[in-house]
């Protein structure tokens, strides 16, 4: 069994392209010439030189000594907070701007939730001087000001989402709703790894470069090219898909995800999709989905933004049916805690995101030989008017 | 299906297809919309079934789904609601809506409940051509169902001749690239419409997306079979209170 995409784009029963005709041509423009262009290598050549001398690529593998020793394995953490803007997202965003260019198109959309995909697009479109234009939920523009004036100072315009629940689900229908109207002139992209097919996939290899220097890192630390386990959080599920991709078909490595469990499974106050999902479409992809009987998309909650996300990718889904990947739930509460002892253990203040991923270290039966590896995807400075409230 | 057939037959021009939001501007109105929307001429109608996240639409409908779903509309209940539609309408009524609601209703029991209330025809436009060949044409065909397909300025003509290959009731052309609504008259397309209207098609075709009143319709019915009108219906039906004489009003504005 392969955890892979197929040729028709679908991991197992998920994936696929949903989408009206109105979206067609651009779907499939992209679909046709993804791989190609991906492949082709004076696209690498450039992918690889921005990443190495824009971003800051190679992110460390930095062994956690004081991490290690409380929970008695040998855990490693994937520096992607040290990336320029702060986050694993700059990568998807890289190849995504460089095929842009190369599709001939003038004008970029995306959507985002925190910020974070919104900062990372603002920032490669400045770089490559082309218009963006980032959907943004009304709610999440209130609660994450300091990203939005990011992107504005990045020279991008910020659009207020009106529709539904006004966060990230709706930005996402918006930007949608913007290529439906602008469907030649104009990419849309995606930050996660969702949406219709190829983007689960592009943004999965785009993000790859995680595990591809995570294998010859641990080869120097480690003499082996694996770990025994990779821990990482799930809200839609790139960083993850990064952080997987080369170990998908490797079954000596666990793959473990980090859904956000919100104020408990059962609260009604969670966007822990596997737990509370049905297969289901949205935004042009079947996955798992939290909905209701009649099959209205229900509003998922969690105290990181970056998580609160009513789907998951369909990667992840699949990972989830087939019992290859291990799903664990992490509560609000329990997210903090990680936080805090992150910051306080290791001198590393990890996004409220990622530290869903540490918090699942409790939960594990460790043997002190074993390998793990964390992937720290972002920053915590964006989340401090949050964090304030429990210093 | 044989009821739009026979629609097409009697009508070689002016067709006039109105799509309605299902439980608005009230939960209960669906029946008493269709009713008058008969009684005032109204060839053909497109039933809508509400969801949370209509990509595909402008403000207008994006609004209607959201009272609808707040009124408590449901899959379930418009079946319920339409139990006996054939004994208060005869005009072919379609019904149109994203796949997720139907997928979790199950598109059998789906076919099902259409053909046992007199549904003619299915619009689903996140239901990929890949998946219907493959997995529901059967099903839908031997429900009596028409599928029908949307055509865009961006489509090309050879993704035309087989969406018309694969039609059994009418190609839906979309008036422009754009969400429902959204812009203003649809005099910017005459070249996508003739270059439809040039190729030799075996489907009826009628246009949709941005016609608003007399004008458009008339530009519609000069490529076409006839027009399609949603948002601007809807906005006439926006705090009525007085279905008949919205309905009516609206009606004569367009013809």
């Amino acid at each position: 069994m392969s955890y892979n995409v197929d040729k028709k784009g679908y991991y197992g029963q998920f994936g696929g392209a949903y989408i009206p005709e109105m979206l067609y041509p651009n779907v499939e423009e992209l679909r046709k010439s993804y791989l190609e262009i991906s492949e082709d290598s004076e696209f690498k050549k450039e992918f690889d030189y921005l990443l190495k001398h824009y971003v800051g690529r190679p992110s460390p593998l930095y062994f956690a000594k004081r991490l290690s020793e409380k929970y008695g394995a040998k855990i490693y953490l994937k520096r992607e907070d040290l990336n320029h803007t702060g986050a694993h997202k700059i990568n998807n965003t890289i190849g995504q701007i460089l095929l842009a260019q190369r599709l001939g198109k003038k004008r970029i959309i995306a959507e985002t939730g925190a910020g974070q995909h919104g900062v990372a697009t603002a920032t490669v479109c400045a770089l490559m001087g082309m218009e963006c234009i980032v959907y943004m939920g009304a709610v999440d523009i209130e609660r994450q000001q300091p990203n939005v004036k990011r992107m504005q100072m990045l020279g991008a315009k910020v659009v207020a989402a009106e529709s539904g629940s006004k966060t990230l689900k709706d930005a996402t229908n918006e930007a949608i709703r913007d290529w439906i109207n602008n469907p030649t002139d104009t990419h849309y992209i995606i930050g996660s790894v969702v949406g219709p097919h190829p983007y689960p996939d592009m943004v999965a290899r785009f993000q790859s470069v995680i595990s591809e220097e995570i294998k010859w890192q641990l080869m120097e630390h480690e003499g082996r090219d694996y770990p025994d386990k990779v821990i990482a959080c799930v809200g839609g599920g790139s960083n993850a898909a990064g952080a997987f991709y080369h170990f998908l078909d490797n079954e000596n490595v666990e793959l473990i995800a980090a859904e956000p469990a919100g104020l408990g499974i059962n609260s009604g106050k969670t966007a822990a999709t596997t737990k509370k999902g049905k297969p289901g479409v949205l935004h042009a992809a079947k996955t798992l989905l939290m909905q209701t009987e009649d099959g209205q998309v229900v509003e998922p909650y969690s105290i990181s933004a970056g998580l609160d996300y009513p789907g998951i990718g369909p990667m992840h889904a699949h990972l989830f049916d087939s019992g290859r990947g291990n799903f664990e739930y992490v509560t609000d509460e329990d997210a903090l805690k990680a936080c805090f002892e992150v910051s306080k253990l290791e001198g590393i203040i990890p996004a409220l995101e990622t530290a869903h991923a540490f918090a699942v270290l409790k939960n594990l039966e460790l043997k002190k030989e074993d390998v793990v590896v964390i992937n720290l995807s972002g920053r915590g400075d964006k989340d401090l008017g949050t964090l304030m409230k429990y210093i | 299906m044989e009821r739009i057939k026979k629609a097409f037959e009697e009508k070689s021009e002016g067709i006039l297809s109105i799509f309605i939001t299902a439980g608005y501007p009230n939960l209960n109105d669906t029946i008493e919309v269709l009713k008058e929307l008969e009684a005032n001429g109204v060839d053909m109608i497109e039933l809508g079934i509400p969801f949370s996240d209509p990509m595909a639409d402008g403000p207008i409908i994006q609004k209607a789904s959201e009272v609808a779903i707040d009124n408590g509309m449901t899959l379930k209940l418009l079946f319920e609601q339409l139990k006996d539609l054939r004994q208060h309408v005869s005009i072919p009524v379609l019904l149109m809506g994203y796949l997720n609601p139907v997928m979790q209703y199950g598109y059998e029991e789906f076919c099902q409940s259409c053909q046992e209330v007199g549904i003619d025809g299915i619009i689903l436009p996140d239901l990929p051509l890949y998946e219907y060949e493959e997995e529901y044409k059967e099903l839908f065909e031997s429900h009596g169902l028409a599928n029908v397909f949307l055509v865009t300025p961006e489509t090309s003509s050879e993704r035309i001749q087989k969406l018309d290959g694969l039609s059994n009731g009418f190609l839906y052309l979309v008036s422009s690239s754009s969400t429902t609504g959204k812009k203003d008259g649809i005099d910017g397309t005459a070249e996508y419409f003739q270059r439809v209207q040039n190729m030799t098609l075996k489907s009826p075709t009628l246009i949709g997306f941005n016609i608003k009143d007399s004008k458009s319709y008339q530009v519609a019915c000069k490529y076409s079979k006839g027009a399609i009108i949603g948002s601007a219906f809807i906005k006439a039906l926006n705090g009525s209170e007085n279905i008949k004489e919205s309905v009516n009003n609206f009606i004569k504005i367009i013809r």
